[in-house]
């Protein structure tokens, strides 16, 4: 379960690698050969680079020492690397489990003492056990309710037997799913807004300068005092009978995109108000279209910024989801946090310790998926 | 009140088409489980509380399935967000305080129409007050031979510690869970039984707090414990198993039970809008038959099945708390303070004493109570209270579910009050021992030392 702890290490760790790395490599190689094997080698150096590139995107930096002892390099720097990212994160973890394991034992709660990591892991694998048997309780009702259905088409054959989702409770693996969706829809909804306010921002500076109150003044607002306010609206507005969506998620999505479009907003303002004046230059000098300029030179040239602002966002968005997702009452984890809490239960503080850590692992997640977008769009050379 | 008078044409007419759908004497069982649904996938809310059980049992034990009902139970946070999600429409229908829907009809809190054709148990509060206080009452209070405090304990024990509390610049205060919650009645009865004002609530300040001796507030119920142990408050009224659970943790004492307030008082309801009631009708009647079956159940063989409710109720989707917790209340006992069990076979009463019925005389005590506090702002003629208990106690779709339940042999015809008018006869069983006819509530306002009277008002946090 320090797992999360581990891989934030290594990667940030891995930032500092490439640059001895790539000299070791350079070292090592044969300086000169014959034309075709020098080709070969520089190939597969290429190659090489790759995916050493690709691991410590993945957070998997400490891979690449290993296989460059294994290639036959230096050992020297390659151990070095490996104590960094490997085992200093390794030591680091044993240490944060032995800590919290001495510490849990001496806070008494009135639910009783605070789980130490090994009665959070077993609960971690109750919840998997409850998941599996959910998931047969549903396979039994499916099957009871086909046969109803079979009995009433006897019975009548115009009868409507469509399909009815299973009525259990959502397990622990349900609510992980409804968060990501929720999240993710919530995300899109900011990513809407905020891209073209942020390019209207950024090219027009009346716009900036009519936006900008607005930006400082609702960027700082808690989820929760947008949530009281979205609720109604909603409760308002979306009316239909047969609601394609619940209320609870609608509420719930769109308090993450009131507060997590803000860095994307900026970031997009700032990213297209700092293109180089030249390129707009040359653009009026060809007198390019308006939509030309806008997809040829705008955004290609603001497109680091603008995914540096969407990684800030959906991580804004994962933090504020939770609390959201608690008072709208939103199937997900923040849910499954407040009803631990209300609860009380001798088993409560484990489970939402395992929430704890599966809310970070999971943040963690989308943190290295969105750096790994941004990694791919901001182009190798600089424009 | 033509619509009122349609409905119930509609409603009559429904019958005669049942019984004519009902006839035959074999294919009963067959005819009566087709009851043509308005809907089938329900979602129900409920409070984690441990009277939430009908819902739990008619879910594990398929009754709701039996009915062709395919039904969602969703834990909710509190009260007010129970109301508006049955309001909205994001619940077709939910556990309820008694006060609730009768509140909500008439325009006390959030106005809407909602009725009730179900009242899902009796008793099942408790009150209980931090270990510092219940330190300062225990010496004064009078203890039987073998030196067990006897009960049921009154308020006149409370007075002096709230006296002293005064004396030393501080307010006492205590929780309920909700302003029209059944909780909050019953904790007022008590207090001013023992000559300590609750307070009184007005049009321009709903706090219900003028003139208190003891603040009420609210809190919801799980967060109740915790809310006494960071000292907030210095006790609270509450359903189980948040008073057991006080003990279970140390941080305080239960002392009195609305069955010892008033005894077999209604508690919580099944509740839904008059609007779905309408829209639905066979559905709510499917509702009630399932849910009437999970009470007899839970009642049956003299509460032999309880053992395995408690444990149904401690998952985590329902209670959730612990199963020895839950066991306390539900087995027919009662732990007052660490180690004194006593047996308690009436704390929770889920069919007995025809618990499931909804009997006008209990909704009218509730509107007497809400004119006693001031929630009603002004004095209400006699025929007012009937009316009111009348359009939201809906015992018309109760005995309706009853009686197919009967044909199907699913239940005895003994078992329900087919032949009520809808009033319980008229009782003392209440802690004071005043006479309640609820035929004549504003007679029945009168008779109290503290509270409103006739037609006094509160004007400026005084009594007019």
């Amino acid at each position: 379960m320090a797992e999360p702890a581990l891989k934030i290490i290594d990667a940030n760790g891995a930032q500092a690698v490439p640059a001895t790395a790539t000299a070791t490599l350079d070292a090592t190689l044969p300086a000169a050969g014959q034309g075709r094997s020098r080709r070969r080698n520089l190939a597969t150096r290429h190659g090489f680079e790759h995916l050493c590139g690709i691991l410590r995107v993945a957070g998997l930096g400490f891979v690449e020492p290993l296989l460059r002892l294994a290639l036959g390099e230096a050992a020297r720097p390659q151990l070095k690397a490996l104590w960094q990212l490997l085992f200093v994160p390794l030591i680091a973890a044993c240490v944060f489990l032995f800590l919290w394991s001495q510490a849990s034992s001496r806070i008494v709660t009135s639910l009783g003492q605070i789980p130490g990591p090994a009665a959070v892991w077993h609960q971690a694998g109750a919840l998997w056990a409850d998941h599996r048997a959910e998931r047969a309780k549903q396979a039994a009702f499916y099957e009871r309710q086909a046969k109803r259905n079979a009995e009433r088409l006897a019975d009548d054959p115009r009868a409507d037997v469509s399909r009815v989702r299973y009525t259990g409770k959502p397990t622990y693996i349900d609510q992980i799913l409804t968060s990501l969706e929720t999240v993710f829809t919530g995300f899109v909804i900011a990513s809407l807004a905020a891209i073209p306010m942020g390019i209207l921002c950024g090219l027009s500076p009346a716009f900036g300068a009519a936006f900008n109150p607005f930006i400082q003044l609702f960027k700082p607002v808690s989820p929760l005092a947008w949530l009281p306010l979205v609720t109604m609206v909603v409760s308002a507005t979306y009316v239909s009978e047969q609601p394609m969506f619940e209320k609870s998620f609608i509420n719930s999505a769109i308090t993450v995109a009131l507060c997590s479009l803000w860095p994307t907003l900026i970031n997009t303002s700032l990213g297209v108000a700092s293109i180089d004046k030249d390129l707009l230059n040359v653009a009026r000098v060809l007198r390019l279209g308006w939509a030309t300029r806008l997809f040829k030179i705008v955004l290609p040239s603001s497109l680091p910024l603008i995914f540096t602002g969407l990684r800030l966002s959906l991580g804004v968005g994962w933090m504020v989801l939770i609390a959201a997702e608690m008072l709208a009452q939103n199937p997900g984890l923040g849910k499954f946090v407040w009803d631990e809490f209300q609860n009380g239960s001798s088993e409560s503080l484990s489970r939402l310790l395992v929430a704890v850590f599966t809310i970070g692992f999971i943040g963690f997640l989308l943190d290295r998926v969105m750096y790994t977008i941004q990694t791919l769009v901001s182009f190798k050379g600089n424009r | 009140m033509s619509e009122l008078v349609t409905s119930r044409k509609r409603g009559w007419m429904l019958a005669v088409v049942m019984a004519l759908a009902l006839g035959g004497g074999a294919g009963r069982v067959q005819a009566a489980s087709k009851l043509k649904l308005e809907k089938e996938q329900i979602k129900l809310g409920f409070i984690k509380l441990t009277d939430m059980a009908p819902l739990a049992i008619a879910y594990e034990k398929g009754y709701f399935e039996d009915e062709g009902l395919y039904v969602t139970l969703e834990a909710q946070s509190n009260w007010k967000v129970v109301l508006d999600r049955v309001i909205s429409g994001e619940l077709d229908g939910s556990h309820m305080l008694a006060g609730q829907p009768l509140a909500a009809t008439i325009g006390y809190g959030t106005k809407a129409d909602l009725v009730t054709p179900l009242s899902m148990d009796l008793n099942g509060n408790a009150m209980t007050v931090s270990n510092e206080v219940w330190s300062k009452m225990l010496p004064g209070l009078p203890k039987d031979a073998a030196g067990k405090v006897q009960h049921p304990i009154k308020a006149d024990a409370l007075k002096p510690v709230v006296d002293a509390f005064k004396g030393a610049g501080r307010s006492f205060k205590m929780a309920m869970v909700f302003p029209v919650s059944t909780h909050n009645y019953e904790l007022r009865y008590w207090l001013a039984a023992g000559g300590l004002n609750p307070g009184y609530y007005s049009p321009s300040d709903v706090s219900g707090q003028i003139k208190a001796d003891v603040q009420l507030s609210v809190t919801p119920p799980p967060q109740m414990p915790a809310t006494l142990e960071a000292g907030t408050i210095n006790g609270y009224m509450v359903g189980e198993p948040w008073n057991e659970q006080a003990i279970a943790k140390g941080v305080g004492v239960p002392i009195v039970t609305d069955y010892e307030i008033w005894k077999n008082n209604p508690e919580k309801v099944f509740g839904v809008t008059r609007a779905w009631a309408e829209k639905n009708p066979n559905t709510l009647v499917a509702l009630t038959k399932a849910l009437i079956r999970a009470c007899m159940w839970l009642d049956a063989n003299n509460g032999a099945n309880r053992k395995e409710a408690a444990t149904i109720l401690s998952r985590p989707e329902y209670v959730g708390a612990d199963v020895r917790v839950i066991a306390n209340s539900m087995t027919g006992t009662f732990e007052f303070g660490k180690g004194d069990k006593r047996p308690f076979p009436d704390f929770n009463v889920f069919f007995r004493y025809n618990a499931t019925y909804p009997y006008a005389s209990d909704a009218i005590w509730y509107l007497t109570q809400m004119r006693r506090w001031g929630q009603i702002a002004e004095a209400k003629p006699d025929d007012w209270y009937a009316d009111v208990a009348k359009k939201v106690y809906r015992s018309d779709i109760y005995l309706k579910a009853a009686q197919l339940l009967v044909e199907e042999g699913k239940a005895k015809k003994e078992d329900f009050p087919f032949g009520s008018d809808g009033y319980k006869p008229v009782t003392r069983d209440f802690i004071d021992g005043i006479e309640y006819d609820a035929r004549k509530p504003n007679e029945y306002i009168n008779k109290f030392a503290i509270g409103l009277h006739g037609g006094q008002k509160i004007d400026g946090g005084a009594v007019k």
